[in-house]
C-alpha cells in the first residue's frame, strides 16, 4: 500500500518536473484562428483511401480560409462503438473545437447525443453519412456517389473480358448497396452480359480482409476488381494477380499497372460550404446532398491503361448527369429477387434510393 | 559458457525495494522521451500534456475516473483469483458476456419495467453469465487440472466472436439499415447519475471494501489464499480445493461480468463486441502491480486511467499518431513490471559444484 502510494507520488513528481522545465518555451506569436473544427477518423489520414479523403478535405479547407480556421482531428476510432466515438468528440471539444465532423456512419449516436446534450448548444455536429439531424446545431452530409459509381462501371464493363467484376464490400447495409447497384448498372449499360460479384468484410476497412476478399474475388475469375471499403488493399491484390482495380474515395493510383480510376469524393467542397454559413451565422440543417453538377462527386481522371474510346464515352455520359439529363436510378431496372426496383420512363428520387433493400439483377 | 539461472530472492530490504522502483519509473519515463524525440516529438511538452490532459479541467477528469471505474472492479475480480494462483486471464471475455447477458435483459424486459427492477436484473444477469464463463475453466481446473492460462485466455476470443455474431446477425437493429448495431438501450435501462458521474464509481468503492474484507477477515477468503500458497498445505488441513477454487473462480468472473453489464448500460447504452476494450487485459497489469491489494489497485487504476486519458489528449493536442501513444504507455509498463520481476528474483551464474555432482 505504502510502496504503491510511493509510486504515484514519484511517477506524479517526475511528471511535474517535466512539466515545470517545459514551461518555459516561449511560443511564436500566432493568430488564433476564429474557428476551430475538430474531426473524428474511423482511420489514420494516410490510409490511402476513405480517411484520407476527408483529411485532404480537411487541410484544403483550412487553406481556404486562410488561417482564419484551423482543425484537429483525432485517428483510428471504433465507429461500432458508441463509447469511443463520444469520447473522441467530448475531448475535441475540450480542446477548444466549434465544430465537430463525424466522419463514419458509426459516429451518428454519438454526435447525436452531445448535440442534443444541452451542453454544447453554441457548437455545431456535421456527421457524413447519416440521417440523423436537429433544428439548430447537427446536420448529415453525403453525395450521390452513384453517380461516379455508374461511371466507375461503364469504365469496369468495357474493358473485362471474363465479363466477371469483382467487388469488395464493407457491409450489406443500404449505402454500400447502392453504389453495387449503380457500378452494375453503369457496367450493364455498355456490356449487358457483365456479372457483379460482391465479397462483404463486415467493417468499413481492414487492409487484411479487403486483401483476402479482393484474393477470393480474382481466384472466382473477376479480372476488374472494385471496393467500397477503405485502404488500397483491393488494388494492390488486382496488381498481384494482373488484374485491373477501380479505387474508391481519393484518386490515389497505389498499384499503377492495376489502378484505372476511382470514384471520389471532395469532401472540402463541403466543409468550406459548412464553416462559410457558421461563421456567417447563416447555418441551418439542411441535410446536404451534393452531387457531380456541384462539384463534390467526381470520377478521378481516368489511367492511360483505359482506351481513349471508354474514357470519350464515360466522358459524354458525366456531361449528361452534370446538365441533369441522366441519372444512374432511371428506367427499368430488375432487382435480383426479380421484383422492379424502377420502372420504365421512372426516375428514383433521393428518398427511393435510401429505401433500397437489396441488389439488382446481375449482382450477387 | 556462462550458465545464468534465475533464482527467488529472499525478502528486499525495504530501502532497496524502493530504489528499484523509483529508477524504474524513472527509466521508463527517459525511455519513453528518447522514443518521443526519435519520433520529432518534444518529450516535455508530452509529459506535461498527459497530465493536463487526464486531469486538467473537470471534463477531463470525468473521463479519466470513467475510464478508471472498469479498470478498478475488473481488477478487484482479477485479483481474487491471482490471490488463489489462478491466473485468469480471461477478464476480457467475462466483461463481454456480461455486458451480452445485461443487453439480453434490457432489450426483452420491456420498457414499462421499473427502472430499479431492470436494473438489479440486468447486473444479476451479468454476474451470473460472468460466472458462468469463468466456472468453465474452474471446473476444469479443480476436476482435470488443466491449464487455466489458456483456458481462460481462449475463452476471452470466443465470447467476443459469439457477440459479433449476435451484433452482425441475430441482434442486428432492424432500424439500422443493414449497419451492424444493436439497439440502443430504453432510459429505464441506464444506470442512474451520482454526482455527475455514473453510480459505477459507487460500486467500485464499495467492492474495494467488500474485496478487502472478504480477503483477510473470511474463512472463504483465507482458505483462497492459502489454496494460493500451497495445494499441499491446504489440502492437509482439510479443505475442499475443488470447492475453493469453484467459489473464488465464481466470484472473479462475476465482477468482471458486473464490468460489463456498467459499461454497457452506463457509457455504450447498448452491445458492442469490443465493449471490453481491453480494460481485461489491462486489469491483469493493474492488479498485478497493485500486488492485489484492494485499496493499491484502487490507486493504480486511476493512475493508468490517466494514461489512457492523457495519451487520447496528446493525439488530439500535438498530432501525436495514436500508436506513439501506446508505445509510450508500453514502456512505461515494460519498465514498471520489469522491475518487479527484479525485486523477486535475481539472476546469478550457476554454481560450478551442481555440474561436478551431476
Amino acid at each position: 500500500m505504502k510502496k504503491i502510494f510511493a509510486l504515484v507520488l514519484i511517477l506524479a513528481l517526475a511528471l511535474g518536473s517535466f512539466a515545470a522545465c517545459g514551461g518555459g518555451e516561449e511560443q511564436p506569436e500566432v493568430t488564433e484562428p476564429e474557428l476551430t473544427v475538430g474531426f473524428i477518423f474511423i482511420g489514420p489520414i494516410n490510409d490511402g483511401g476513405y480517411t484520407q479523403a476527408h483529411y485532404e478535405g480537411a487541410v484544403r479547407m483550412k487553406e481556404h480560409f486562410e488561417g482564419k480556421v484551423d482543425f484537429k482531428y483525432i485517428e483510428n476510432v471504433n465507429d461500432s462503438d458508441t463509447q469511443a466515438s463520444l469520447t473522441a468528440g467530448q475531448n475535441l471539444l475540450d480542446q477548444g473545437c466549434d465544430v465537430i465532423v463525424g466522419a463514419s456512419f458509426g459516429f451518428m449516436e454519438a454526435l447525436d447525443q452531445l448535440a442534443n446534450s444541452g451542453d454544447y448548444d453554441d457548437k455545431y455536429f456535421l456527421h457524413f453519412s447519416g440521417y440523423m439531424a436537429n433544428e439548430t446545431n447537427f446536420d448529415n452530409f453525403f453525395g450521390s456517389i452513384d453517380e461516379a459509381r455508374y461511371l466507375a462501371g461503364m469504365v469496369a464493363g468495357s474493358m473485362t473480358e471474363s465479363n466477371k467484376l469483382g467487388y469488395v464490400g464493407a457491409m450489406p447495409y443500404t449505402e454500400v448497396m447502392i453504389g453495387i447497384n449503380a457500378y452494375t448498372l453503369g457496367a450493364q449499360s455498355v456490356n449487358p452480359d457483365v456479372e457483379v460479384s460482391v465479397v462483404y468484410i463486415g467493417s468499413w476497412g481492414d487492409p487484411e480482409k479487403e486483401l483476402a476478399a479482393a484474393e477470393q474475388l480474382l481466384a472466382e475469375g473477376c479480372d476488374i476488381i472494385t471496393q467500397h471499403s477503405d485502404s488500397t488493399g483491393p488494388q494492390l491484390a488486382a496488381q498481384d494477380a494482373g488484374a485491373y482495380a477501380i479505387g474508391y474515395n481519393l484518386a490515389n493510383p497505389a498499384a499503377p499497372n492495376a489502378y484505372l480510376t476511382a470514384p471520389i469524393w471532395h469532401h472540402d467542397a463541403y466543409y468550406i460550404y459548412a464553416v462559410e454559413n457558421i461563421l456567417a451565422g447563416t447555418f441551418k440543417p439542411e441535410s446536404y446532398y451534393g452531387t457531380m453538377a456541384t462539384g463534390y462527386i467526381a470520377l478521378a481522371p481516368m489511367s492511360d491503361l483505359v482506351p481513349a474510346e471508354v474514357q470519350q464515352l464515360v466522358e459524354a455520359k458525366k456531361a449528361e448527369m452534370v446538365a441533369g439529363t441522366f441519372a444512374p436510378f432511371s428506367g427499368y431496372i430488375e432487382n435480383a429477387d426479380g421484383t422492379v426496383l424502377c420502372e420504365e420512363g421512372q426516375s428514383l428520387d433521393r428518398g427511393q434510393i435510401w429505401a433500397i433493400g437489396q441488389l439488382v439483377k446481375g449482382a450477387k | 559458457m556462462i550458465a545464468l539461472r534465475v533464482t527467488k530472492r529472499d525478502v528486499m530490504p525495504r530501502k532497496k525495494e524502493y530504489a528499484v522502483r523509483v529508477l524504474a519509473v524513472v527509466l521508463s519515463i527517459v525511455f519513453a522521451g528518447v522514443i518521443m524525440l526519435f519520433f520529432g516529438l518534444d518529450p516535455f511538452e508530452i509529459f506535461k500534456s498527459l497530465v493536463v490532459g487526464s486531469v486538467g479541467t473537470q471534463m477531463r477528469i470525468k473521463q479519466t475516473l470513467i475510464k478508471a471505474i472498469p479498470l478498478c472492479i475488473a481488477s478487484l475480480g482479477i485479483s481474487v483469483a491471482f490471490r488463489m494462483k489462478f491466473w485468469n486471464i480471461g477478464a476480457e471475455g467475462q466483461i463481454t458476456l456480461g455486458a451480452a447477458a445485461a443487453t439480453f435483459v434490457a432489450l426483452n424486459l420491456g420498457q414499462t419495467t421499473p427502472k430499479p427492477v431492470m436494473l438489479l436484473v440486468m447486473a444479476m444477469a451479468a454476474i451470473v453469465a460472468g460466472g458462468l464463463w469463468a466456472f468453465i475453466p474452474a471446473i476444469f481446473k479443480a476436476k482435470l487440472g488443466t491449464n487455466e492460462t489458456i483456458f481462460t485466455l481462449m475463452l476471452n476470443y470466443i465470447a467476443i466472436k459469439f457477440v459479433m455474431y449476435l451484433q452482425y446477425g441475430p441482434w442486428i437493429d432492424p432500424a439500422a439499415q443493414g449497419f451492424p448495431k444493436i439497439a440502443m438501450f430504453s432510459e429505464n435501462a441506464i444506470l442512474p447519475n451520482v454526482f455527475g458521474l455514473h453510480i459505477g464509481w459507487i460500486i467500485a468503492l464499495v467492492l474495494v471494501i467488500v474485496v478487502h474484507v472478504f480477503i483477510s477477515k473470511t474463512k472463504k477468503g483465507y482458505e483462497i489464499s492459502v489454496v494460493g500458497q500451497s495445494v499441499e498445505t491446504a489440502r492437509y488441513a482439510g479443505m475442499n480445493i475443488s470447492n475453493i477454487i469453484i467459489t473464488a473462480m465464481l466470484l472473479s468472473g462475476g465482477m468482471c461480468g458486473l464490468v460489463g453489464m456498467i459499461q454497457a448500460s452506463a457509457i455504450e447504452k447498448s452491445l458492442v463486441y469490443s465493449i471490453a476494450n481491453n480494460y481485461g487485459f489491462t486489469a491483469i497489469i493493474t492488479a498485478w502491480l497493485a500486488r492485489l491489494n484492494s485499496a493499491a489497485i484502487l490507486l493504480v487504476c486511476i493512475v493508468f486511467a490517466m494514461l489512457i486519458q492523457g495519451g487520447a489528449y496528446i493525439q488530439i493536442a500535438m498530432n501525436v499518431p495514436s500508436s506513439v501513444s501506446s508505445i509510450v504507455q508500453g514502456t512505461i509498463l515494460f519498465f514498471v513490471l520489469g522491475s518487479e520481476f527484479f525485486l523477486q528474483y535475481k539472476i546469478g551464474r550457476v554454481p560450478q559444484l551442481q555440474k561436478e555432482v551431476a
